[in-house]
């Protein structure tokens, strides 16, 4: 297990080979990335400065991953996230699943992602042509998250 | 009971600090809440009744009825928004 909160960017292909050297038992790797983007609620997004609460950071997403690994036979787990000012089409966060088989290798991606966006400390701050301007939280992410509870 | 609170995100921005100790003689999350209310102005406002906001003690979120150790870190931030 790997998680990272970290100003610099990272590289998905270099993380990925890390994951599989020197070993032979994994079957599937499941990955995502999240980049910033350049629209947001109807307005333009020059930059975007990702504030987080170290300490608290890394432990939830170390609480996540043990949860993921509880529900799920997985074989390693990458979690990278990015905090500092990101320009559009920069990545913010990594997310690798290694498993002997896809199926697990997807779902606890997915299922890692939807509890980050929902239970890590992180914040976001746009900066538009109208000024700065606080990212509000989601109904469709606490949606996304609850699902996992109802199967 | 001495306690370390930290601000976050809009709500650091809004009441003007990151970071206080306070002797609190309250017990729960709630109570703490409350008296934090009563300062008043952005406060008020912040931490009005349906507002959303977290609360977290020695780093992990918390319930409102939480009680709060002596000594403890809580924080008080908005709605993650990370991802």
């Amino acid at each position: 297990m790997k998680i990272l909160v970290q100003a610099e960017a990272f590289d998905l292909g270099a993380e990925v080979d890390a994951m599989r050297a020197g070993r032979t038992d994994i079957g599937a790797i499941a990955n995502f990335v999240g980049l910033a983007r350049d629209m947001n609620e109807g307005s333009g997004v020059a930059a975007m400065t990702l504030e987080h609460y170290a300490g608290m950071t890394e432990k939830a997403l170390a609480k996540l991953v043990d949860e993921a690994n509880a529900r799920w036979t997985l074989l390693d787990v990458t979690v990278i996230h990015r905090v500092g000012r990101l320009l559009p089409g920069d990545p913010i966060v990594l997310v690798a699943v290694a498993g002997q088989h896809r199926g697990e290798a997807f779902a606890a991606c997915e299922f890692i992602m939807d509890y980050l966006k929902t239970q890590a400390p992180f914040w976001k701050k746009e900066e538009t042509s109208d000024g700065e301007r606080w990212v509000e939280a989601r109904a469709s992410d606490d949606a996304a998250a609850a699902r996992w509870n109802a199967s | 009971m001495t306690l370390r609170i930290l601000y976050f995100a809009r709500l650091r921005e809004r009441l003007g600090m990151a970071e206080e100790t306070l002797d609190f003689a309250g017990a729960t999350a709630a109570d703490l809440v409350a008296h934090l209310r009563a300062r008043g102005g952005a406060w008020a406002e912040e931490l009005a009744a349906g507002r959303a906001f977290r609360v977290a003690v020695n780093q992990d979120i918390v319930a409102l009825d939480a009680a709060l150790p002596d000594h403890a870190e809580v924080a008080i931030f908005p709605p993650v928004t990370g991802g």
